[in-house]
């Protein structure tokens, strides 16, 4: 999905805070110092019951552990969590430690956390849209219990677990009194990367999914492929990798590379539904399957351009259903993301082969053969077994979907577009406001904040369809270098709207909150750049 | 016989590129026109055409070849034909082998240039053994200054030679040197090039504020680097101001006691030291700036009796919210006041090399001391009754001359001349406001009310780089000219140069260098390069280059196009952590595209037999 015919639509949405005239920003009187002052041991996203009594209880590092209620109910994602959040409580390099701690923790101090899950977990359990992350944390004296269903909720839990005990000034950790009751507000919490503009390496993706773990999001869309790149590695059609990636050997992600990040994602309880956009956002694939991308025509001649996947001969079919399949097999995930957006029309109709097979169908618009060729694949999808999220304009276009589809909504005007996608009763996912390739001078975590996806008309169960959001980050300006400091704590805004209670929703109560946050995943090593105003962190990226 | 077949073969691969980069830039796929552009190629002789960035949609704009400098040098005399280099047998000489910049340019240099995993002299070539350095003046200066000497000259034929009349030149030309060389599959190359070159502008200034955020040392380090690969050579260190004071005083340690965030976001005096010297060795000065009379918040908290009591109903302290807080900038009548400057800029003096001290002076709103019946009461007693820029005037005179008494000069931010106050002749005036081109106030306008009072100016206007819209935005960065307004040639001459600004409200550790490069290297060349070069569809692929070096080099300098670095991007490596200091982890070099090797090998054949 490239950009352009958003720009002027994001300059409406974002509320773009230019100054009148470029200052040395000294900021009004009462903003010397720290802009905002942090909070001490407060999670993020807000829990939707949370209640905390200023008594506290010291945390013993030395001999604190994750203590299960029942052994035979754990699995490997409960026991890996707790070798990850050990480290991410007490410290990821406790060399770097604002306080370095001789702090020796009184005798009654807290020493373990008990965790109580019901449904006993398995090795080779996946998170799925439905799974319930639902827990109970409660922290009373030195004794501490998290009780959830499923895995799923546990996960969730040890992270607030993690964040609600801090470094007090003596240097011991202490965590106050706290009862949590908590779920999410939407099932589907996602973040869009783009991997075809510029390609991102495996480790960077894995930051990040600790990144999104951390901010309670669920769901990694991998935009994996677009016009610029391919760096998929196909098992099947290795020339379409060899030829449309930047580089086929260090520009690539591997088989073996998915599935690793796959496995993180699992680990996290994040699910990973890839990206094949189709039929426009295809340039990549064409350079190794030769007419599959639909010849442009200058007059009576090819000119040598190429448009999107040709929607008429058979051929295109019968890739389509090799290629999907192995997708299928290679991503767990019940959904795929099947693209469908921005499809340009030009090429198609410079085509004589399209026009005739038009003509032959009594077609009048390019809409309906768009249609045609996304009914195609999401036939052959759906044969597959799998659900598929799409975005908008395949509905636009009219095409018939499973009754399981998703259907994500990225345009301006979303209100009346999820009013009328939920009226057509599918399941609808919002992204519009959530662009974080754009950005602005400022502070605009708060626009991002205050997008609320249940303003449009519409009935009860109309918004029960709301299955949640996607944040989404595209690529033409970000790689290694920057995706993380860009994503990061903006995201996390957008990672509060999906998870919290819709009442949760004044930005300046929580800009303390999201400052202590953004100081916490800088102290556990992410570049989570600055934006509530001047201030500090205790540790700071690079040192101190 | 042999070197023609190698030249051949040779030529042929590199012509493969050439049309690999030329068909994926164009998205054709016309034979005819590979065999031409191959042809074109290798009848006139080797090339090193290479293109490493495969951007699919057609852009205006000529590529430039690899090995590229940025800022674009003077003059640029590439040749087609090419030179290697073996890593194991190669050495830099120096009339001033014992001077300290001397030795550690060397040793910053040799990993830069052959520091990547399995890089070795090209096949068929016979490598370069030995840069020669000529300083001539033969002078191992100390540290960079206002005045000195960047010019040099660089020839790379048979043998390579860099002259230079000071070793500042010297650095500027070994940059440009380490610039010049590419890697093609692990093999390294550089064209045969003749350079003379030398800076438009003496005072290329970078700024940074590490009050507002605290900017850790390793990070301000790297940032040095940056700075050195983009020939920047002024640091202006805006270390102090309202929201935290930093910088450790020996003299009056409460300061950053009281003023700075915590006891650990400080920067000591070894730190300074360590800054000064790293900067130093790298040719670039370190101005400090210690603003005053206005954001001076965090040396109040110290010293509350610097600053001028605010006055509501009759009470002293007392904030009127939006107007001014309980205290606002120093009270300028007392003398106490200028005592502590007294001593405090003594040692600022001890601390810092540079002959320049950024004194401020910016933003010193009236509010407060109109507020004020001390003050009412001082002014009334110098009939200068209501005239506040007089004020300002006083206090300017005062200080700059507590400046100069120590055998310094000065900056200052635009405002006291703006506001008619008369200062001292010799103060540089840093033009900041007017960047926003939308509005009215353009910063031309205000160039053309200072430049001529006399004053010698910077520009900083534009290049405002914590401003952040959707990019690209380095090309409005890039065409912005210093000389660009009405004026006499005698006031333009009188623009000593630019600097860009970052004022940290958002930014710190985590995003400071991508937010700084590539974008600050668009006012790099616009300060170092000749007035002329100036077309940004042509800078567009060397400026990304230059980041793909910058990102090689371990500079997390951001993308500004679609595309690659070649076989390397940031994180490949190891991710990035915290210790920045670490060497960026890197393989190979930019290795051949075989995309369409064997389409156009067969025609090659066809063609040559």
């Amino acid at each position: 999905m490239t950009m352009s015919s958003f720009v002027g639509i994001i300059l409406l949405l974002i509320a773009v805070e230019i100054p009148g005239s470029f200052q040395h920003d000294r900021g009004h009187s009462k903003f010397r110092g720290p802009q905002v002052s942090q909070t001490a041991g407060t999670p993020w996203p807000m829990p939707l019951s949370y209640h905390t009594q200023a008594t506290f209880t010291y945390v013993d590092a030395g001999e604190f552990k994750f203590t299960d209620v029942d052994e035979s109910s754990s699995c490997s994602i409960l026991e890996e969590a707790y070798n990850r959040y050990f480290p991410l409580i007490f410290g990821r390099r406790p060399e770097t430690l604002f306080f370095k701690s001789s702090f020796k923790a009184p005798t009654d101090a807290m020493t373990e956390l008990m965790v109580k899950l019901e449904k006993p977990c398995k090795d080779t359990d996946y998170p799925m849209l439905e799974s319930d992350e639902s827990y109970t944390l409660d922290v009373n004296g030195n004794q501490a219990m998290l009780s959830a269903s499923e895995i799923w909720g546990v996960l969730r839990g040890l992270e607030t677990f993690s964040q609600i005990v801090y470094q007090s000034n003596d240097g011991g950790f202490v965590v106050n009194n706290t009862q949590i009751v908590d779920k999410p507000r939407f099932n589907h919490r996602g973040m869009l990367l783009d991997t075809s503009r510029h390609f991102i390496s495996v480790p960077i993706l894995m930051t990040n999914l600790d990144a999104m773990a951390q901010n309670k999001f669920n769901v990694f869309h991998w935009h994996i492929v677009d016009d610029p790149s391919f760096p998929y590695q196909s098992e099947k059609f290795p020339k379409i990798t060899n030829m449309g990636a930047y580089d086929p050997e260090t520009h690539v992600y591997t088989q073996t590379d998915i599935k690793n990040i796959i496995e993180y994602a699992r680990m996290r309880g994040i699910r990973v539904v890839p990206e094949f956009d189709s039929p426009g956002h295809t340039s990549s694939w064409g350079y190794g399957q030769p007419d599959l991308l639909t010849k442009c025509y200058t007059g009576s001649q090819p000119n040598g351009q190429f448009g999107p996947v040709n929607p008429v001969p058979n051929s295109t079919y019968v890739f389509l259903k090799s290629f999907f399949t192995e997708i299928a097999q290679l991503f767990p995930d019940h959904y795929m993301h099947l693209g469908g957006d921005e499809v340009s029309f030009a090429c198609w109709q410079s085509n004589p082969e399209i026009t005739s097979f038009m003509k032959k169908m009594g077609y009048t618009s390019y809409s309906q053969i768009e249609e045609y060729y996304m009914q195609n694949l999401l036939n052959i999808v759906g044969g597959l077994g799998k659900g598929y999220q799409i975005w908008q304009e395949v509905i636009d276009n009219g095409a018939k979907v499973r009754a399981d589809t998703v259907v994500e909504v990225w345009k301006a005007g979303w209100e009346a577009e999820m009013e009328k996608v939920t009226k057509l009763g599918y399941k609808t996912l919002l992204s519009t406001c959530w662009y974080l390739n754009y950005i602005s001078y400022g502070s605009d975590w708060m626009a991002y904040y205050g997008c609320e996806p249940f303003n449009f008309n519409g009935t009860d169960a109309q918004k029960q369809l709301i299955q949640g959001g996607e944040t989404c980050m595209w690529g033409e300006y970000v790689d290694g270098t920057n995706v993380i400091s860009r994503l990061w704590p903006r995201a996390s805004a957008v990672g509060e709207r999906l998870w919290s209670a819709k009442e949760i929703n004044s930005a300046f109560l929580a800009q303390s909150r999201l400052t202590e946050h953004r100081c916490r995943m800088v102290r556990r090593g992410f570049q989570a750049e600055p934006i509530t105003g001047p201030g500090f962190c205790r540790e700071e990226f690079g040192g101190v | 016989m042999r070197r023609i077949v190698l030249s051949w073969i040779l030529c042929i691969v590199l012509s493969i590129q050439v049309v690999n980069g030329w068909l994926t830039a164009n998205n054709a796929r016309s034979p005819l026109l590979s065999i031409l552009v191959v042809s074109t190629c290798c009848v006139s002789r080797l090339h090193g055409y290479l293109t490493y960035l495969a951007l699919r949609m057609p852009l205006k704009g000529t590529r430039p070849p690899p090995g590229s400098p940025w800022p674009m040098p003077k003059e640029w005399n590439p040749t087609s034909d090419l030179v290697t280099f073996d890593p194991d047998n190669f050495r830099f000489s120096s009339n001033l082998m014992n001077c300290d910049i001397v030795i550690q340019a060397i040793e910053r240099y040799t990993p830069i240039l052959f520091g990547y995993k399995g890089v070795k002299k090209a096949a068929g070539l016979s490598p370069l053994t030995e840069l020669k350095m000529t300083i001539s003046s033969n002078k191992c200066d100390q540290y960079p200054r206002m005045a000195m000497d960047e010019s040099y000259e660089l020839s790379v034929g048979d043998t390579a030679e860099l002259t230079a009349n000071q070793v500042w030149g010297m650095l500027r030309g070994l940059e440009t040197f380490s610039q010049l060389i590419f890697y093609q599959d692990g093999q390294i190359f550089m064209n045969k090039t003749r350079i003379i070159d030398g800076p438009r502008f003496s005072y290329r200034g970078l700024h940074t504020d590490t009050a507002r955020h605290y900017i850790p040392l390793p990070i301000l380090k790297k940032n040095l680097d940056a700075m050195s690969y983009n020939k920047f050579n002024v640091f202006h260190w805006h270390i102090v101001d309202d929201q935290s004071f930093p910088f450790v005083s020996k003299t009056f340690p409460e300061l950053s006691k009281k003023g700075a965030y915590t006891n650990k976001h400080v920067y000591k005096p070894e730190d300074v030291a360590d800054i000064i010297e790293y900067a130093r060795v790298r040719g670039i000065r370190v101005i400090p700036e210690f603003d005053t009379p206005g954001h001076t918040h965090s040396w109040g908290k110290a010293f509350p009796e610097l600053l001028t009591p605010c006055y509501a109903n009759g009470v002293p302290g007392t904030p009127i919210w939006g107007k001014y807080a309980a205290y606002e900038n120093f009270d300028v009548t007392k003398e106490f006041v200028y005592e502590f400057l007294g001593k405090f800029f003594a040692e600022v003096k001890e601390v810092f090399h540079d002959e320049y001290i950024h004194m401020g002076m910016d933003e010193a709103y009236y509010r407060c001391w109109q507020s004020n019946p001390d003050i009412t009461a001082f002014m009334q007693e110098r009939r200068i009754e209501g005239n506040y820029s007089k004020l300002e005037q006083y206090y300017a005179e005062r200080t700059l001359g507590i400046i100069s008494d120590l055998g310094r000069k000065y900056v200052i931010w635009q405002d006291p001349v703006e506001n008619g106050a008369k200062v001292r002749d010799d103060t540089v005036v840093m033009v900041w406001k007017g960047g926003n081109t939308a509005h009215e106030d353009h910063w031309n306008s205000y160039m053309e009310k200072i430049a001529p009072r006399g004053y010698n100016t910077i520009l900083a206007s534009c290049w405002y780089l914590n401003y952040i819209k959707y990019p690209p935005d380095w090309e409005a960065l890039y065409t912005c000219d210093p000389q660009d307004f009405n004026g006499s040639q005698a006031e333009k001459d009188r623009v000593l140069g630019g600097e860009t600004c970052m004022w940290s409200e958002y930014v710190d550790g985590t995003n400071i260098l991508p937010r700084y490069w590539p974008r600050a290297s668009s006012v790099a060349e616009r300060l170092w390069s000749p007035k002329i070069v100036k077309n940004t569809t042509d800078a567009m692929y060397r400026i990304d280059q230059q980041r793909c070096r910058m990102v090689r080099r371990g500079i997390p300098a951001e993308p500004i196009l679609d595309g690659y670095c070649g076989d390397y991007d940031w994180g490949f490596g190891d991710v990035d952590t915290p210790e920045v200091d670490k060497p960026p982890t890197c393989t190979g070099g930019f290795r051949l595209e075989g995309r369409i090797t064997l389409l156009v090998l067969p025609l090659l054949i066809v063609f040559v037999l």
